[in-house]
Parts: C-alpha cells; structure tokens; sequence
C-alpha cells in the first residue's frame, strides 16, 4: 500500500481490497458472522460517504479500522449487558490450570516453563505465516475473555470502560485480561516459538 | 519479595494501569534478577504490539 489516492476509483479499489481484512477483525470481535457483515458493511458505506474527510491513501487502512471501531463499539453497546461476562467457563477454568501448571509451589517458573526468548519481534510481525497463528489463538480464547481482551487491546477501551461496559469489579478485569494475555502467549509459545523460525 | 506469579499479575496490569512507586520498585528488582519474568514481559509487550499491528496501527518499538 503505497502511493496517493488519486481518484474515487482507486478509492474504492482500496476500501475493497481491505474488506477481509475487516470482516476478520470484526468476526473475531463480535463471534457473530452476520453482525460482522453488518458492520462492516456500515463502516464501509461510511467510509465512501466521507471519503472527502480522507487525505492520503497511507493510513487508509488505519483512518477505516477507526471506523470499524466506532461500528464494533455501538454493535456492543446495542447488544446490552445481556452477556453475563463474569461467569467463569470450564474453557477458563482450563486456561487457569495451564497457567497455576507453569508454577512450582513457591510460585517461580518450574525449569521446563521458564518463558522463552522469541526472538526479534519485527522479524516476527513480517511473516505472514505468523498471523495465521496469531489469529488462530486469538480464536481459540474463550469467548468472554477474548471479548474483554479485544474491548481493550483492539477498541483501546480505558480498562475502566471496559469494567463498567460489562459490569466487572476492577480486579475481576484485570485477572480476566491476564488470563487472556497468558493464554494467547502459551498459545503462541505452543504454536509458533517452538515450531516456527527458531 | 515478589514471587514470579505475582509479577505476571503485575505485569498485565502495567498494560492497563499506572502502577504505584512502591509496584514499580518491587517490579523492577524482581525483573533485574529473574530472566523467566523478563522475558515473560517482553512476550506481552510483544503480543500488545502485534494487536497495534492487526488494527493497522504499526508503531515504533525501538526502547522496548
């Protein structure tokens, strides 16, 4: 992606050719592949109705996710306080086992689940390979954890905002948010750091 | 004397929140002795930066 955004052709050209990048991040957001179509076919329609508000076609992909954001975050908001966040699910309970196991009682790393070095993470972030795995792990946390994982990390919600949307305690969100950032780096350490380039 | 569990805590946390002086400090002599926690830092900070990458938000590293 490179070049200016000469005319509303390429525009469009762009925005188009972004789409599954869209779609993938609001389907792993919202686990709604309807609702993620919605939305991001509104924060398309938004996109080519302010096109004019655009300048400069490198941060297209940037100035269109903001967008999105703004979508995923009123499709939450829409759905309501339905979702009963807090409930802890057998899939976390398993993920807390993972991690309570990395542990010897005195609560250091046992010897064989010391972290490891992964490296050069620029080097990482290049392999297109990486992002499969990546998304792949994103996928498999459990649905409650990644949504309040993704609120933050991927919306940029003030943990605070995080808490108070879903109705946690404080402390509740951020073991919930702990767990999850274990849980994508066991995850990725499993998948990626031992298999992959080293 | 922070035990290697509770610095994972703490660091998830500092993704989240400013931690107080006294946090910092405990964090900070732990980190300079346990290389497990060092690094386990360094994999969140990267997992933080691959998700400013998924959203097409690529920032500078350098520092970290």
């Amino acid at each position: 992606m490179s070049g200016l955004a000469k005319s509303p052709v390429d525009f469009e050209t762009t925005l188009v050719g972004l789409r599954p990048d869209l779609y993938r991040f609001a389907s792993l957001q919202l686990r709604d592949d309807q609702l993620a179509d919605d939305v991001v076919q509104e924060a398309m329609m938004a996109a080519l109705s302010s096109e004019l508000s655009f300048s400069g076609r490198s941060s297209l992909k940037t100035w269109v996710f903001a967008i999105l954001r703004n979508k995923i975050v009123d499709a939450i908001r829409q759905r309501g306080r339905a979702i009963n966040v807090s409930a802890l699910t057998a899939e976390d309970q398993s993920l807390d086992q993972a991690f309570e196991a990395l542990f010897k009682p005195n609560d250091r790393w046992s010897a064989d689940s010391k972290p490891n070095d992964w490296g050069d993470p620029e080097d990482t972030l290049h392999q297109q390979q990486f992002w499969t795995v990546f998304e792949a792990c994103l996928k498999h946390l459990p649905e409650n954890t990644a949504r309040v994982f993704m609120m933050r990390e991927f919306l940029e919600f003030d943990t605070a905002e995080v808490c108070a949307e879903l109705s946690l305690t404080t402390s509740n969100c951020h073991v919930i948010l702990h767990r999850a950032r274990n849980g994508l780096r066991q995850c990725l350490e499993q998948n990626w750091f031992t298999t992959g380039e080293h | 004397m922070l035990s290697c569990k509770e610095v994972t805590h703490l660091l998830s946390e500092s993704q989240d929140r400013k931690l107080a002086l006294g946090e910092r400090m405990r964090l900070s002599i732990h980190l300079a002795m346990c290389k497990g926690c060092s690094r386990y830092r360094k994999q969140i900070q990267f997992i933080h930066r691959a998700c400013q990458e998924l959203i097409g938000k690529p920032q500078d590293v350098s520092g970290r």
